[in-house]
């Protein structure tokens, strides 16, 4: 008896302290409110039939941003924990077992659960409306991706609270993390869970692949495609040919840890840097499956807001196809102090500069787009306006840590800390926020307050600057990352205070955000027009939010621009008057992609404590349904014409 | 619709075009085992020649079998495939070029 | 002309009977092209298992090498079977296009047979080589020969797992567009699995030989 309490005392890390004690509090009352609220109002069905099977692409799209913004306020507090930490020296707020556990999941959750999730909602929200379409590609499997991720972001929060936290860094390099060095489930856990969500954002690439390819609507050529479906299109070029990398760097490493093998090993012939070299083979280009599609977003605000043509398409275009081949030919300044040799530094060097040049283009065009334009200065433009500089300061830098013998001084320093921070933060963090402002019309039916947004815009962006912007002189100070504290005397610890005041102010803007969401939904102005921006492309052509099938007849496309031409010519989206509708074919909700990613948190859950009877049941799981599948033959519906015509009249449009 | 130039091989007659990807690929097979088993050239060569091999042993089951160039979108599959190669190549070839950093360094 | 196919969902698309049966409707052209993706990622998947096993080819630890480790009969046979059972394949779908279902099932038989056969192999090589000692926890190089050569064996486990499933339905369906698709997707995957085996042959088990 005694024995079982001790085990459960620490499984469940009660002997950690009152950080955890706290989170267990906080997770329980949550869960038993939501459970509470559903049962109190009769939500359950309303959940499971509107939501947990849904297959449309606007409704994932949803969920992906809801996941994305409880995400980033986990993240943020990690971050926020840390830099406590680090406010003044000797301080001991987190001990060092702690501190580690923090940044790993930090960096973890924001690249993987948050930025991911985040870009890929939008993919979701825009990229079917924008080419003229009903659906993805592939409905079914976009639900799949989704739930999988859903669980894996499930999985890897829980080990906060069950068995504990990975503690390698979000680069869990080796041998660090064997399990000579590094014993329990915390590893683990970060193994399985990007594994699993690894799986759903490889099958989100190949769907948005073959939407763009094959479902644009009539006259919608290449040439044509709004820049975000542009960005979204080279993007999932990316993920496709990286992401398979990072999952046999994964695998291999989880089963070094499971099954005793000796790829990463110091012993028995492992060979650590080949993990180094695969991860950063996907890392690389993660960076840009990340910021592509933000340049995207970026792209729309400020031609809508300039209300001019993007300036250059066809250079932007080109641009974005010579970042996506760079990007997977400069992995290796992630580690030029392995010691490859000068021929190898000198190439990664060097083609990690020329990245600069197509990043360069795009920023003249941008600047260009709102040269002699009629700026409006709406909430989701000043993002993309504060984007420019602060992208430039992360860019510059970077090509800085380009330099193989300058980059032996500022790797792992907070040099580099900072630079990173000013790309995502200042790339895709911005690119989120503006593409929340400006499609939360689209999404919602209801706009999001102007006032609130500019407080929120200011907060965040003088915090963010005040917090990194220092951070670049502490690494010149010689500052590494991933110390927990430090001694006093450095001169770090007012320049460190100061960092840490800006993150309270990013934090402080984070509040206003959720606050104006809340307050928004409920004074709101309501989007009763579907194009409150003015809007150039087809996502402005119909109803806020979309009806469930977008368009009843799906609009024949004459230029770039398409929405903003049909409005030049008085053209409705419906195309001339009086063409008949036709019933409309729609795929079938499905509550599997659901069951099957559970199986696949079980199945994961088993390989994290290597408890093979659950791995076993997981698995059997997961085959059983995609069996299922392949005998499921009447998988889809159509709505009939007096449904679209009831709705169609709704929305004004007869 | 216009008529279209689909390249969808006539399934008629005695399946030629399946024997004649199995006498390819059994041939490559035999010299690359014949080359890597029997003979005693320097390694180098060997494998030199025997990846060569192995990727005209691609192209047959590509062309013979997979019906790769047979679909409309041929257009944007082939070049695709050139891309995925690409980085097949990057991959291989960095990480061998990458890691052999140990033997420079002792 | 390529506005002409780009497809929308619920559009109607006549019978056209120059077009194999595979290919008809826009559902089954768009499963096509995201297969051919799908095997793309697999393609990058099993060329970083590639990339591995040679950095690591030369890790023995102590333990056997590749020259002392492989059986020439073995994966001469492995080889064979595996060849051939390509080429079986291309015949079901051969004859799945002229509309001979039973002929075509009895090809996808003769596949699933070599399949088995060379599975049966892999796995007595394995299991020969594990009670000689050489198991995956021996060396870095066993680790990355039994997951590298793992990956494809299991690559064609659930190859057979499928075509076992696909063949019940043709016998309750017959060949029908779906069922075609699903056919044709299952045989472009049975000959990428033989292309990565040459591969295997090559680098691992030729290049094993040699050096």
């Amino acid at each position: 008896m005694h024995g079982v309490v001790n085990w459960a005392v620490h499984f469940f890390m009660l002997d950690e302290g009152p950080l955890i004690w706290l989170s267990d509090f906080l997770i329980i009352c949550a869960s038993l409110g939501i459970l509470a609220v559903l049962t109190k109002f009769r939500l359950w069905k309303w959940l499971w039939d509107e939501w947990l099977t849904t297959v449309d692409h606007k409704k994932i799209g949803i969920m992906y941003m809801i996941a994305a913004i409880l995400m980033l306020f986990r993240g943020g507090t990690d971050g926020l924990l840390m830099r406590a930490q680090l406010a003044w020296p000797n301080m001991h707020f987190l001990n060092a077992d702690h501190y580690d556990q923090i940044f790993t999941t930090h960096g973890t959750i924001m690249i993987l659960f948050m930025a991911m999730p985040a870009i890929i909602g939008f993919f979701n929200v825009a990229v079917p409306l924008q080419i003229g379409c009903r659906d993805v590609a592939f409905p079914y499997l976009n639900a799949i991706s989704f739930w999988l991720f859903f669980f894996a972001a499930l999985l890897f929060n829980l080990s906060f609270v069950v068995g504990g936290s990975p503690d390698g860094g979000w680069t869990s390099y080796p041998p660090y993390v064997e399990n000579q060095f590094d014993p329990g489930p915390g590893e683990n856990y970060y193994l399985v869970a990007l594994s699993i969500t690894g799986i759903g954002t490889i099958a989100t690439g190949i769907n948005f692949l073959v939407t763009i390819l094959r479902m644009r609507a009539p006259g919608m050529t290449f040439m044509r495609l709004p820049m975000f479906t542009w960005s979204v299109f080279v993007t999932s070029v990316i993920i496709l040919f990286a992401f398979p990398v990072l999952a046999v760097a994964l695998a291999l490493l989880l089963i070094d840890r499971d099954f005793g093998s000796h790829f990463f090993t110091v012993d028995g012939g492992g060979a650590p840097m080949q993990y180094v070299n695969l991860f950063w083979f996907w890392g690389h280009p993660e960076v840009y499956i990340v910021i592509l599609p933000a340049f995207g977003i970026f792209s729309e605000v400020i031609s809508t807001f300039s209300h001019k043509r993007i300036f250059g398409y066809s250079a932007m275009v080109v641009s974005m196809v010579a970042i996506a081949i760079l990007s997977f030919i400069t992995w290796v300044h992630h580690f030029f102090t392995m010691g490859a040799g000068p021929g190898v530094n000198s190439f990664f060097g060097v083609s990690t500069m020329a990245i600069a040049i197509p990043t360069g283009v795009k920023v003249f065009n941008w600047l260009f787009t709102m040269h002699k334009g009629r700026i409006e200065f709406k909430t989701a433009m000043l993002w993309a306006i504060g984007f420019i500089p602060n992208f430039l300061i992360g860019g510059l830098t970077g090509v800085m840590l380009a330099v193989p013998p300058a980059d032996y001084q500022y790797h792992n320093s907070y040099f580099l800390i900072a630079h990173f921070h000013y790309v995502l933060i200042g790339g895709t963090v911005f690119g989120v926020f503006a593409g929340l402002y400006y499609w939360w019309p689209k999404m919602f039916g209801v706009l999001l307050n102007e006032k609130l947004g500019r407080w929120h815009f200011w907060t965040f962006m003088i915090g963010f600057n005040v917090c990194f912007f220092p951070q670049f002189f502490l690494g010149f100070m010689g500052m590494t990352r991933r110390m927990y504290t430090y001694p006093a005397g450095y001169g770090w610890g007012v320049v460190n205070l100061i960092s840490t005041i800006g993150a309270f102010l990013m934090g402080v803007g984070f509040i206003i955000l959720v606050y104006n969401i809340l307050w928004s939904a409920r004074y709101g102005e309501r989007d009763v027009t579907g194009d409150p921006w003015d809007g150039r492309t087809l996502e402005w052509a119909t109803t806020s939010p979309a009806p469930h099938y977008n368009f009843a007849i799906i609009p024949t496309v004459k230029g770039r621009d398409a929405w903003w031409l049909m409005k030049q010519n008085g053209e409705s989206i419906n195309g001339p008057k009086g063409v008949p509708f036709r019933p409309i074919h729609m795929p079938n909700n499905s509550g599997r992609p659901f069951i099957m990613s559970l199986f696949f948190f079980i199945l994961g859950a088993g390989f994290v404590f290597q408890w093979w009877i659950l791995a076993i049941i997981g698995f059997v799981g997961v085959l059983v349904c995609m069996a299922q599948r392949s005998f499921e033959y009447d998988d889809s519906h159509y709505i009939p014409v007096e449904e679209i015509e009831k709705t169609e009249a709704a929305a004004g449009r007869l | 619709m216009e008529a279209k130039e689909h390249k969808f091989h006539r399934e008629e007659g005695f399946p030629w075009k399946h024997i004649l990807g199995l006498f390819l690929s059994l041939l490559l097979t035999a010299i690359a085992f014949w080359l890597a088993l029997a003979t005693h050239q320097p390694p180098a060569l060997v494998i030199t020649i025997i990846v060569i091999l192995g990727v005209g042993q691609l192209l047959v089951q590509l062309y013979m079998f997979m019906h790769f160039t047979e679909s409309d979108d041929r257009a944007w599959q082939v070049p695709a495939l050139y891309f995925g190669l690409f980085i097949v190549f990057c991959v291989v070839g960095g990480s061998i070029w990458i890691m052999t950093f140990k033997s420079i360094v002792a | 002309m390529s506005n002409a196919h780009t497809a929308v969902h619920g559009e109607h698309h006549p019978v056209d009977p120059n077009v194999p049966l595979e290919y008809q409707g826009e559902e089954n052209s768009l499963r096509v092209i995201g297969f051919w993706l799908f095997l793309a990622q697999d393609m990058i998947l099993f060329s970083s298992l590639f990339a591995t096993y040679i950095v690591m080819h030369g890790r023995v630890a102590g333990g056997p090498t590749s020259q002392e480790l492989f059986d020439v009969t073995g994966f001469t046979i492995e080889t064979i079977a595996l060849l051939f059972s390509s080429f079986t394949c291309g015949l079901a779908t051969y004859e799945m296009r002229r509309g001979h279902r039973d002929a075509m099932i009895g090809w996808i038989l003769v596949t699933m047979a070599l399949g088995l056969v060379f599975l049966g192999f892999e796995v007595t090589e394995f299991i020969h080589n594990v009670g000689e000692g050489a198991t995956l926890q021996r060396s870095g190089f066993l680790s990355a020969f039994y997951i590298l050569v793992g990956t494809h064996g299991s690559h064609v486990t659930v190859g057979l797992l499928w075509v076992t499933l696909l063949i019940f339905q043709l016998l309750r369906r017959g060949i029908t567009p779906v069922t075609a698709r699903k056919v044709f997707l299952w045989s472009i995957y049975w000959h990428f699995l033989d292309a990565v085996w040459i591969f295997i042959f090559t680098v691992v088990y030729l290049t094993g030989k040699v050096i």
